[in-house]
């Protein structure tokens, strides 16, 4: 973490500074890690001195050893995993602090640090704060006696969703037997499972390239997030979610035409109501091609949309882009998991929209405000089952698809989700999981020793598509059959019989305020 | 077709772990802490980690076809297999004359200053894949 006061680009000044209590009065603040390192093990290979992009390890020659500077290490464990030897060890700093439950050791720190620069606290990836996580206190049913489960491995099982506004009613036509009602675009996809918005510039090109041939192998989508779509991936193009965000990043036609979806990012979960800043340092040429902006400014994305006051100014965007490519992509609408989700989604759907996606507290990103990512938004449990509530009850829940995002950590969390009622998840940190990510926090920084949340050339090469597509493919797979089997289990043999089929749910120590909110009945019930 | 290793600059991410598993097998004990920390003479290794700024890639005898160390070799030590392809190093011929390290395009082969004679990598002819190949976190060197 680091703080953001005149110059945003000051956080980048410490990750290759030597220790600061050799240059200049110490700070308050203890190192968070302790790097230590079995000599009998260590081989002065360096390759850790190399691998870490933060700066915390170093060889002195003159002793032939290599050192740590603990202040640096954000604890990513790139150094441990590639560590031939395995000679290092993370371990947190072992400074106790006075038991205090209330007074913890974040919230001491948060201070000192605020107090030593004046400045917003900023962050990367999820809330991490312990927040009820409801799909901790969310069963799912079997079959057992009076209703037969079904084998996944001998009997077909369908997985297929299909996205985008379905008819009120359909007419075929008597004479020809053929269907009569003019259907609005229909994106087939082989799994419920989505990638999120992740922009290219917040991530390398090669993270970009990973997700799209992922999603190319999976036959799902991915989302380009607010940055456009660099040229070498239009072949990816039928796999691709278009965003168009408040800085209009990268939107031009050919931007829109090579897409499959287009999303209206209205907000984002990790920082509802909170535009976006990319430093300059991150926008290299390419990116500044992409996003047609100059090389090395600041990418700035204003907190609302400038021109979407209304539902009825949103509903003239949706048609903008709907006219600009003749009606034949679904129109998407992504907000955060606020209060008043439902009465917003009822607008949104009303405004035209194909799909409506939502993003919970526990939704990720590159770079917020620390304050604002751990108390904004509600949970996206929460927030599933008001929508999905009241678009039916409005009897308009055929006309959007539901997306949900926002810290989807395992198949037993998208099966409950779909069971609440979406069509379909998004997924942002699991799959960057699958390629490295260990959750360090330190995305805002640009120096990702994963080579995940950098443009910088050296770091970039980190990742080969050859090989994070493949592993995010695998994870994607993995959950397909997990959920195949959890259908199974229930005795369902497609997605379709399970969504919004709350039936299919008990709660485990909720009140009775919280099942009635999430349509569910309590275990025994 | 010779194999060779061919190395891709773009997936490079200077681990320098090729360098710690090849001269780990080209050690006595096949240890890499003992090779490394007990061994002496230390294990030689037929591979090494370029840089400059962003680029690295890892660069070892690409086994030519005309093979130039071959033909400037004065003793003999150095033959290309005509069945195998590998450019062979026979370390009880080589003198130490170093003339191969002139001839050689690549800058492959390096000194041997403790013997007096040459390191080259050998394609480990005891493994089915080298072992630099296999233990590539990154697929930046492949056969």
């Amino acid at each position: 973490m680091t703080v953001i006061k005149n110059n945003p680009k000051a956080s980048h000044a410490q990750s290759t500074a030597l220790p600061s209590y050799h240059c200049h009065m110490p700070s308050y603040l203890k190192p968070r890690f302790r790097v230590e390192r079995s000599d009998r093990r260590c081989i002065r290979c360096q390759g850790c001195v190399e691998q870490c992009s933060f700066g915390a390890q170093y060889y002195d020659e003159s002793a032939d050893r290599v050192e740590a500077v603990d202040t640096n290490c954000v604890g990513c464990h790139r150094c441990v995993v590639f560590c031939p030897t395995s000679a290092i060890e993370i371990r947190h700093n072992p400074v106790e602090y006075r038991d205090n439950a209330y007074w913890r050791p974040e919230v001491i720190e948060d201070i000192t640090r605020q107090a030593e620069t004046g400045g917003v606290l900023i962050t990367g990836m999820g809330n991490d704060k312990p927040w009820t996580s409801y799909w901790d206190k969310l069963c799912l049913n079997a079959s057992q006696v009076t209703n037969p489960s079904i084998d996944p491995l001998r009997e077909p099982m369908e997985l297929r969703t299909y996205l985008g506004s379905k008819p009120d009613q359909v007419q075929i036509d008597p004479a020809t037997g053929r269907l009569g009602t003019r259907l609005a675009p229909q994106i087939m996809i082989e799994t419920p499972v989505l990638f999120s918005a992740m922009s290219y510039g917040a991530v390398s090109i090669n993270v970009h390239e990973s997700l799209a041939r992922a999603a190319s192998m999976l036959g799902t989508l991915f989302n380009t997030g607010e940055g456009g779509l660099h040229p070498k991936l239009y072949r990816y193009g039928g796999n691709t979610i278009a965003q168009v965000a408040s800085g209009r990043f990268g939107v031009h036609p050919e931007y829109l035409d090579v897409a499959r979806v287009l999303e209206i990012k209205i907000g984002q979960g990790a920082k509802p109501g909170i535009g976006g800043h990319l430093p300059g340092e991150k926008i290299s040429a390419e990116v500044a091609t992409t996003r047609m902006i100059p090389t090395g400014t600041d990418a700035l994305s204003p907190a609302p949309q400038h021109d979407i006051y209304s539902i009825e100014d949103l509903s003239q965007l949706i048609y903008a882009l709907k006219e600009a490519t003749n009606y034949t992509k679904p129109v998407s609408v992504k907000i955060a998991a606020v209060h008043n989700s439902g009465a917003i989604a009822s607008g949104i759907a009303r405004a035209g929209a194909d799909i409506i996606a939502l993003d919970g507290i526990r939704g990720s990103t590159g770079a917020a405000p620390k304050i604002i990512r751990d108390n904004l938004g509600i949970p996206i449990e929460m927030a599933i089952a008001s929508v999905d509530q009241r678009l039916r009850s409005e009897g308009i829940r055929n006309r959007v698809s539901l997306v949900a995002a926002g810290g989807f950590r395992n198949s037993g969390d998208v099966t409950k989700a779909i069971a609440l009622g979406v069509d379909a998840v998004y997924i942002g940190t699991a799959a960057l999981i699958a390629m490295g990510c260990t959750e360090c926090q330190a995305c805002y920084t640009g120096r990702c020793a994963w080579g995940i949340t950098t443009t910088d050339d050296k770091l970039t090469k980190r990742q080969n598509p050859e090989i994070a597509a493949q592993r995010i493919a695998n994870l994607v797979e993995a959950w397909s059959h997990e959920i195949k089997e959890m259908l199974g289990a229930m005795g369902i043999n497609a997605i379709e019989s399970l969504r919004g089929n709350r039936l299919h749910l008990r709660g485990v120590g909720l009140t009775r305020e919280e099942a009635d909110i999430l349509g569910v009945s309590l275990a025994g019930e | 077709m010779v194999n060779r290793v061919r190395f891709r600059e773009d997936y490079c991410v200077d681990c320098r772990l090729c360098e710690v598993y090849c001269a780990t097998a080209h050690s006595q004990s096949k240890d890499v802490i003992k090779a490394f920390k007990d061994e002496r003479p230390s294990p030689t290794r037929g591979i090494s980690v370029q840089r400059r700024d962003a680029t690295s890639f890892a660069l070892n005898c690409q086994h030519c076809d005309e093979a130039r160390c071959a033909w400037a070799c004065v003793s003999g030590a150095l033959t290309k297999n005509p069945e195998t392809g590998v450019v062979t190093y026979n370390p009880e011929k080589c003198i130490g004359c170093w003339t191969c390290i002139l001839a050689c395009p690549n800058g492959a082969i390096t000194r041997d200053s403790e013997k007096s004679q040459i390191i080259k990598c050998d394609l480990c002819s005891d493994r089915e894949v080298p072992v630099c190949v296999a233990v590539c976190p990154n697929r930046a060197l492949v056969l």
